[in-house]
């Protein structure tokens, strides 16, 4: 299963030099709404609550540590 | 609308250096200053509450967060983050419920609560203030790399946790990939009330108490690829893995020790092993709907650990653009996991106590589902936003554990809800 999902996000990657956009297309890419962390404390509230009442956490970022939330 | 790109901009890298758990999440790398808001000396700060409330009186939480970021110049920024938590209500203690009113012993081994017959057991001794403070530095070196670097301190009665972090993010090909590499290290001290139980000792046996406090450490490395596929759309791929050693079981957590009738003659304390090793795969997607200007952001995220944990998270949102600035998102998540090795709804009586064990539903088979919806508009020219959301957790098992007269009819795996309420505000 997890050599699958490596396979096919490695797949997925291999075009990568013919993909993408010249700098005058980047006006979409360039929107606030369009950035991967568009509202980081909205993140670490959403993170802080999974981690604290499921058995799984990291991923978009550092799986981490750091309280004793139960 | 006139695009003056800046070299020392990176568009869409994202290396947000986060103890992510405890909303110490650094300021995401290079949040594209576009040009409507690029201003060398400026300030931003952003404010968030949150309020999260579980139904039956269960756990309360009240979070109030606020960060400023301060542009030095062109290629460095740092920002200071503080974080505020106050917890109440109650907790499921481990302990399976009963056809007859149970009474348990406070964890700081002074006074005791009773549940009553057919409920789930909640130890409602849970009240907690957390402050925490994080710093993130972040600076272009050149045209193609950009460096993080950031440290955390987060205080609770009865916890410390200290965390550094650094990343390094290369751009290549015009910019339309970027490749990021990031360390973390967390050093935790907890010191519970009472001290630290005897793992697998009777919670009525008065000497069942090691040493007041232990550590935990926590070394993670994350490995990160951003790509642009087209005008449209863009693509993000990590590979996560998370190294705990030291002290990971909970000291408030308990098993029921049941007889054959299904009655619990005695709770002992749990165990975790004191090493973990945590991975994950994570793949996002934003796209942006033309002409409509609708944003779709779907992440998944496969992950597995060595305790025999594993599982499946998917989140959307759908951002749609309103008239005057005003937008609406809708936000779908489904998680899905599977119970680690050592869990266990409760012990049989007679039988040997095992090494590891532990009956918390968090460690245990469940699924959970959240709903919301996020309004933003413009307030005194800054953006402002509302979100609320459900969360709904099922525990599953095996209905048949409720045995005897004891738990005939009992819920073993009772399910959760609760409602998320965020606001955030910023100038």
């Amino acid at each position: 299963m997890r050599r699958i999902l490596l396979l096919a996000c490695m797949l997925s990657l291999t075009a990568c030099s013919s993909l993408g956009v010249k700098p005058w297309e980047r006006d979409l890419l360039a929107k606030p709404e369009m950035q991967l962390a568009e509202n980081p404390m909205e993140m670490g509230f959403d993170d802080h609550t999974y981690f604290s009442k499921e058995g799984s956490s990291g991923g978009g970022s550092f799986a981490g540590g750091g309280c004793g939330c139960n | 609308m006139q695009l003056k790109c800046k070299s020392k901009t990176f568009a869409n890298i994202s290396l947000t250096l986060a103890a992510a758990t405890c909303a110490l999440v650094a300021p995401a790398m290079a949040e594209l200053s576009t040009p409507e808001v690029s201003e060398i000396d400026s300030w931003d700060v952003d404010l968030g509450l949150l309020i999260y409330a579980e139904s039956d009186d269960q756990v309360q939480a009240y979070e109030g967060a606020l960060s400023v970021t301060k542009q030095i110049d062109d290629e460095r920024s740092i920002n200071v983050k503080g974080v505020i938590d106050v917890l109440t209500g109650a907790s499921p203690n481990g302990a399976v419920a009963q056809n007859r009113a149970q009474t348990f012993t406070r964890p700081s081994g002074n006074g005791t609560y009773t549940t009553a017959a057919g409920d789930t057991p909640l130890d409602d001794t849970f009240k907690d203030t957390r402050v925490a403070l994080s710093s993130q530095y972040q600076q272009q070196l050149n045209r193609q790399w950009l460096y993080s670097g950031g440290a955390n301190v987060s205080k609770e009665y009865d916890y410390l946790a200290l965390s550094i972090n650094s990343a390094l993010a290369r751009d290549f090909n015009n910019r339309n990939t970027t490749a990021s590499v990031g360390f973390s290290y967390a050093y935790d001290t907890i010191e519970p009330e009472g001290g630290i139980p005897n793992p697998g000792a009777p919670v009525d046996d008065p000497d069942n108490r090691l040493e007041d406090s232990e550590t935990k450490q926590t070394l993670d490395l994350l490995l990160g690829l951003t790509q642009v596929i087209n005008r449209q759309t863009l693509m993000q791929l990590n590979y996560s893995i998370s190294d705990v050693s030291g002290y990971q079981t909970d000291p408030f957590k308990i098993l029921s020790v049941i007889d054959s009738d299904g009655w619990a003659n005695d709770y002992v304390y749990e165990n975790r092993p004191d090493q973990r090793t945590k991975q994950s795969l994570f793949w996002r997607t934003k796209y942006n709907l033309q002409p409509s200007g609708q944003v779709l952001d779907v992440s998944y995220r496969y992950f597995w650990d060595d305790w025999g944990m594993a599982s499946h998270t998917i989140d959307s949102k759908w951002r749609m653009s309103l008239a005057n600035s005003h937008f609406i998102e809708p936000h779908i998540r489904y998680y899905n996991q599977q119970a680690a090795d050592f869990y266990r709804v409760y012990l049989d009586d007679g039988q040997p106590i095992p090494e590891y064990m532990t009956a918390d539903y968090r460690l245990g088979e469940l699924q959970t589902y959240t709903i919301g919806l996020k309004y933003g508009f413009p307030v005194a020219g800054n953006e402002f936003s509302v979100r609320l959301e459900y969360y709904l957790t099922q525990v599953s098992g095996d209905e048949s554990l409720a045995k005897g007269v004891g738990m005939t009819g009992v819920d073993l795996y009772p399910d959760k809800s609760a409602i998320m309420l965020q606001s955030f505000y910023r100038f």
